[in-house]
């Protein structure tokens, strides 16, 4: 049994690194891209404003989509490789 | 067929479809009631949970909220959909695989207190009934704008629909209408959106259309708007703000707000397995997404539109905007729809240079004080109510009588799903965690299910008297909402899930101080119980503590209950084993045997 539980364990740590790479994106994009690094994106011009703008009123909420289903792939994956899957 | 006919036949036939659903989606045991009996497909959950999630609110308001403060309030729409990043990620799974009905449950049972239990089920019950007060008003303003009915009947009719599908399909019936009204709010929403963006920019897709060039001027839409604001005193629509410490608070708020609110965690207990809770996640944001991406795009077109309107010659290739400015609209030729939403006061022209002329401008802007007298400008002349963006915008694009009966429809959609969704949330909390987990642990599975349908009529017929008679502080309340289901009930899962370690005094003294220093702040500044005159310092942004305005304070709050319950849980007593095996079992899909050593 003891192989059960180290198995488990990994399982929980990929997915712990798999949630924070995830966070990561998802802090950068809004709180970073679309207001706190608004300024040093100025320079880059969308449709007659600049990219932090665009981040603010759509990018960041394309970039969520993508990953709730790319974190949903990546686990379902993680569910069959580590045998913990329904 | 008159206009009033048209939006009957199309509000009409969607509560006939309601009601159908009701008769087809009859609950027949409390699996069905709380939790649609499990076997809801996640792209079906989606979808509900889209229209579950967008309120009143998000239909009719959002678009007015982000037109008025142009890139300022784009916290709203990072905050109403990153908040499904952390609920995919770090709540829906986990409590789908614990497999219960309630969100107090998960807390009593986790955290082995029916203190816990308690002090979530109060969170619980008053975000959502502050939240149910909005929805239920929302449907009676729709009502009597489209429906020529007073409010207080529309209140009244919304209530009974409800009623019959609520109360006898439970979370069955609930589930199915949203999808219904999810197709209707959603056609209802971006039909319009699509011409008004052909109009202006020739792009039929209102995301892309709002970064293209503005047809009249040649120039990018949003410059134009820029550009015209500016002539007017005002800043640029898409002018960076300078207090980013809040603007940051005010997004995480809304976020954490966003994945503790328990009408939306619940929507996720009724997939079949944890895999599928996973992809219902991403599918809700999809459906979200396609309003939450239009609504941008809806608000800087309609508020171009409305200034051109008022100012037609500063619409084209302008060299010096003063002429056009002169040359404002004539009131006594102002266009039908300013007539139409006049009547309902939504509207107000008040000519108080005596020119016969509308002007409507930044009048409390000193720096343009100037300008305004040499322009002979004594005051801004228009009121526009920042709701009738969406609710006027057919007509603004003057589109046939059926997309006005489309909104009519789409709007009651929008409220009657939210308020469900929440009555469903309070009404299980009574029935599930106080009655059956709390009270009466011996009732019968025909008992639970009477006690969730009596809740269930209890619920909606208190929605509808505080509908009737909101509370002076209504706006106010949705705020606290947020504030607590992020302060109270979101840190306490979370801690659930990714801690063996906190107890169950730990999250006790966590939510307790999560969610008192979060009311405290509100009402320091919002006056205590929202009693106006009672608050100890006044609201502006230079008695805020660091800048941060009330309404940003639940991510702090939600910190304190982090802090607080990891420090409690140190200094006592670790939780007992069989708690340990819970949360380990809780973290994989597969049943909890793999994961401990028997």
């Amino acid at each position: 049994m003891a192989d059960d539980k180290s198995n488990a364990t990994a399982y929980w740590k990929a997915n712990l690194r798999l949630i924070t790479g995830c966070l990561i994106v998802w802090a950068l994009v809004s709180y970073g891209c679309a207001i706190i690094l608004r300024p040093l994106l100025s320079g880059i011009p969308v449709g007659g404003t600049d990219l932090g703008f665009w981040f603010a009123q759509q990018g960041s909420i394309l970039t969520f989509i993508g990953l709730i289903f790319f974190y949903a792939w990546k686990m379902n994956r993680l569910d069959k490789q580590f045998g913990l899957g329904e | 067929m008159s206009q009033f006919a048209i939006n009957l036949l199309f509000v009409g036939a969607s509560f006939a479809l309601y009601i159908g659903i009701a008769i087809w989606a009859k609950a027949g045991s409390t699996k069905d009631f709380y939790v649609a009996g499990g076997g809801v497909h996640p792209v079906t959950n989606g979808m509900a949970t889209a229209a579950d999630w967008m309120s009143a609110a998000s239909f009719i308001s959002m678009a007015g909220l982000l037109a008025s403060g142009g890139y300022a309030n784009s916290t709203y729409l990072m905050g109403w959909t990153g908040g499904f990043v952390i609920l995919a990620m770090l709540l829906a799974p986990y409590l789908r695989k614990f497999g219960k009905f309630t969100v107090p449950d998960f807390i009593g049972d986790r955290f082995y207190s029916s203190t816990a239990r308690t002090v979530a089920v109060i969170c619980l019950i008053v975000a959502s009934v502050t939240y149910v007060i909005g929805q239920m008003t929302g449907a009676g303003v729709a009502f009597s704008r489209f429906l020529e009915v007073p409010s207080t009947a529309g209140i009244w009719i919304a209530a009974a629909i409800v009623f019959l599908y609520a109360v006898f399909g439970g979370m069955k019936g609930i589930t199915y209408t949203q999808v219904a009204q999810y197709v209707v709010l959603i056609i209802a929403y971006t039909i319009p959106a699509i011409f008004i963006s052909l109009q202006l920019t020739s792009n039929p897709l209102p995301l892309f259309g709002m970064f293209s060039t503005h047809n009249e001027s040649g120039l990018p839409l949003l410059t134009k708007l820029n550009e015209v604001l500016n002539e007017l005193g005002f800043r640029d629509y898409t002018a960076d703000v300078d207090n980013k410490l809040n603007m940051v608070l005010f997004t995480a708020s809304l976020m954490v707000g966003t994945a503790g609110l328990p009408h939306v965690i619940i929507r996720f207990f009724t997939v079949p397995k944890v895999k599928d809770a996973r992809w219902s996640v991403g599918w809700a944001l999809v459906f979200i997404a396609i309003l939450y991406l239009t609504a941008p795009a809806v608000a800087s077109m309609a508020r171009l539109n409305l200034l051109t309107t008022i100012y037609p010659e500063a619409a084209g290739q302008v060299e010096s905007y003063e002429e056009a400015m002169d040359n404002a609209l004539v009131y006594e030729e102002r266009p039908q729809w300013i007539r139409t939403w006049e009547e309902t006061g939504l509207i107000t022209f008040e000519d108080k240079n005596g020119d016969g002329r509308i002007q409507s401008y930044n009048a409390g802007n000193e720096d343009f004080q100037a300008t305004a007298e040499e322009r002979g400008w004594e005051g801004d002349e228009l009121t526009v109510n920042n709701d009738i963006l969406v609710l006027a915008n057919p007509e603004i694009a003057n589109l046939p009588g059926w997309v006005v009966g489309l909104i009519a429809a789409g709007g009651i959609a929008a409220a009657l799903s939210t308020a469900a969704g929440l009555l469903l949330a309070i009404s299980s909390a009574i029935s599930h965690d106080l009655i059956k987990n709390t009270i009466n642990p011996g009732i019968s599975e025909k008992g639970e299910m009477l006690a969730a349908r009596i809740s269930m009529a209890g619920a909606i017929l208190l929605a509808t008297y505080l509908g009737l008679n909101p509370p002076g502080f209504a706006a106010q309340v949705v705020a606290l909402a947020f504030g607590l289901a992020g302060s109270s009930i979101f840190p306490a899962l979370m801690m659930g899930i990714f801690s063996t370690r906190v107890n169950s005094t730990g999250a006790v003294c966590g939510m307790l101080a999560g969610l008192g220093s979060t009311l405290l702040y509100i009402f320091t500044y919002l006056g205590w119980f929202f009693i106006p005159g009672t608050n100890m310092l006044p609201n502006t942004p230079d008695n805020w503590l660091f800048g941060i305005s009330p309404l940003s304070f639940g991510i702090v709050g939600a910190l304190i209950n982090f802090a607080v319950g990891f420090a409690v849980s140190k200094v006592t007593a670790p939780p007992p084993v069989e708690i340990q095996e819970l949360v380990e079992s809780v973290r994989y899909p597969r049943g909890a045997g793999a994961a401990i050593d028997h």
